[in-house]
């Protein structure tokens, strides 16, 4: 369970360039929960998960997983049990390095305080590695001794969501991470993320600037605006939920309609 | 051939070749694995030469080595530690440790700008003892170099390969990969700079027992000849993703330079033009892959435009 409490984080403070970038977020997450969440530009979503995986630190309030007061906890410590895909596919992997190499090395969440530093990649893990890879069904699992930075956009974000994966994360946060994909990669890697979400029960936290989607995708929406929590909905009411619904309480509740090209590009197109 | 290069002349080439392998070896680690500009070679390397002649002169030419080892690892902390934890950039510190390293060198050879180690024993010494045949008597130097690299080689390749060295090479790979990777970036750059500052010193302990002496400006532009051996080096493996050839060629292009080196020397090149000469083969060496590839574009350019203008006479 994934809880934010009342977070305020302002960047370049008391200069001409003070943004205010979360006030008073508060959010509160079940275990198993899988949130979709949508806003403007500059609503905050990505400061949101930086302060979930501990890039920055808030200025105020309380960041609790399961249990465990986090808010301060270093970068590297959380990242034992938070999964993170960014945007860019080539963020998450290393290009230089085989796949098995970076596949070991987000292994290496699991390994932390049993094994030594000084072991090498076992012939049992390369097993478990390629009966991993060929779930993806894209035949990385042939390819395991490539270098990364020969793979495609699409496949190395697959390739990230089974890194951030391989060990269960307590909480999966994905940001638009099939954005930078053309639309049938974009599905696949989709399509994944639900399988292995669902599959695994894991609490996941999803961006995206599709609305369809937002609504289609896992049990919940959340709509950010200003660097809060503007609209939460479950449940019955959202499986009524239209695009036009969505665009309209959100219009309520911020006080202005949602500003952003690339959202309103994708509702035009909307089924 | 014969006269102009003789064995003799290949042979100290490959000998010092050996020796400045070690220090292309740790710029591979600090530039090319962990992407970090590590410009404290030159005092590194002095380092590991006063603290080698020191121990060889107290009488203990073996211990010497570890000895150099640990002070260069000493000195690649440092840098590690203005970096990591003190947000100094990489190339600052570098310089300033290079800088401040310039005294402790001084003082390690007791405030003397040189030091002699004639008269004692050294590794090298020691090992001429070992036979008394006529090969080895010619060859031994090269042999135990030779064999020291292949066993530093040897052990960085395991260690690359271990959980450790992964991580540390996806330090230098992506740095967004390993915070997302539960890797202490500080941890790793720490490691890897003092393996890659242990190597230089190593260099460093040798050179002063292969010279039999240390002199406190030793050091001055070693960081550009290492840089232009890796970068020779790298040229042959630019193509392989693959960590043992890509080691194995640093070795290659430090010994490939210093035959370049002895080919410019007998061409009765000034000792003054030195260091010109360096830089200009290091420039050379930089500069290749790009007019390499400027002369391909060349070659296709002209191919299309022939066919181009053949299909114009078709049509």
């Amino acid at each position: 369970m994934l809880e934010l409490k009342n977070i305020f984080m302002t960047f370049n403070p008391g200069t001409v360039n003070e943004k205010k970038a979360l006030e008073g977020l508060s959010l509160k997450l079940d275990t198993g929960d899988f949130a979709t969440i949508i806003g403007s530009n500059g609503a905050g979503k990505s400061t949101m998960f930086n302060m979930i995986t501990g890039t920055y630190f808030p200025d105020e309030g309380q960041i609790i997983l399961d249990g465990d007061d986090i808010t301060f906890v270093r970068e590297h410590i959380r990242s034992r049990y938070i999964g993170r895909l960014f945007q860019d596919p080539l963020m998450g992997t290393a290009p230089n390095m085989t796949i098995e190499e970076n596949l070991s090395v987000a292994y290496l969440r699991a390994s932390i305080g049993n094994r030594g530093s000084f072991s090498r990649i076992s012939k049992k893990e390369k097993e478990f590695f390629r009966e991993k890879l060929s779930l993806l069904g894209m035949g990385l699992e042939d390819r395991m001794t490539s270098p990364v930075g020969l793979l495609s956009g699409g496949q190395r974000q697959a390739l990230t969501l089974l890194m951030a994966t391989v060990v269960t994360p307590r909480i999966l946060l994905l940001d638009e991470h099939t954005a930078a994909l053309d639309p049938a990669t974009a599905d696949k890697v989709l399509e994944l993320t639900r399988e292995v979400v669902e599959d695994r029960k894991i609490t996941c936290m999803m961006v995206t600037h599709n609305m369809q989607q937002a609504l289609d995708l896992g049990n919940r929406t959340l709509m950010m605006s200003d660097g809060r929590i503007v609209f939460d909905t479950a449940g019955q009411e959202r499986a009524g939920m239209t695009v036009n619904d969505l665009l309209r309480r959100f219009a309520q509740q911020a006080g202005h309609s949602l500003s952003n090209d690339r959202i309103l590009l994708s509702t035009e197109e909307g089924r | 051939m014969g006269n102009f290069l003789t064995v003799q002349i290949v042979q100290t080439a490959m000998e010092i070749g050996l020796i400045y392998s070690l220090i292309a070896l740790s710029l591979f680690i600090s530039f090319s694995i962990l992407n970090i500009c590590d410009l404290s070679t030159d005092g590194c390397y002095t380092l590991g030469c006063a603290v080698g002649a020191v121990v060889t002169i107290a009488g203990h030419p073996l211990l010497a080595i570890p000895a150099s080892m640990a002070a260069g690892a000493c000195s690649g902390f440092i840098t590690a530690l203005l970096q990591t934890r003190f947000g100094v950039q990489s190339i600052l510190a570098g310089i300033i440790v290079n800088t401040g390293l310039y005294t402790v060198n001084l003082a390690v050879m007791g405030f003397s700008s040189n030091l002699s180690i004639f008269g004692t024993d050294t590794i090298f010494s020691l090992a001429k003892g070992l036979s008394g045949a006529a090969w080895w008597q010619s060859w031994y130097k090269l042999i135990m170099l030779g064999l020291i690299v292949a066993l530093v080689c040897i052990v960085l390749y395991w260690f690359l390969g271990t959980r450790l060295g992964l991580s540390i090479r996806a330090t230098g790979d992506s740095p967004a990969m390993v915070k997302a990777s539960s890797i202490n970036p500080a941890f790793t750059i720490t490691v890897g700079l003092c393996i890659s500052n242990s190597l230089t010193g190593l260099a460093g302990s040798l050179i002063a027992q292969y010279n039999k002496t240390s002199d406190i400006n030793l050091g001055t532009g070693m960081v550009t000849i290492a840089l232009a051996s890796l970068v020779i080096g790298e040229s042959f493996s630019r193509k392989s993703g693959n960590m043992a050839v890509r080691i194995l060629c640093v070795p290659l292009g430090s010994c490939l330079y210093r035959l370049i080196v002895s080919i410019a020397l007998r061409l009765n090149i000034p000792t003054e033009a030195f260091k010109l000469v360096s830089a200009v083969i290091v420039a050379i060496a930089l500069i290749l892959p790009q007019v390499k590839s400027s002369l391909q574009l060349r070659v296709k350019m002209h191919r299309v435009r022939q066919t181009a203008k053949g299909g114009e006479k078709d049509a």
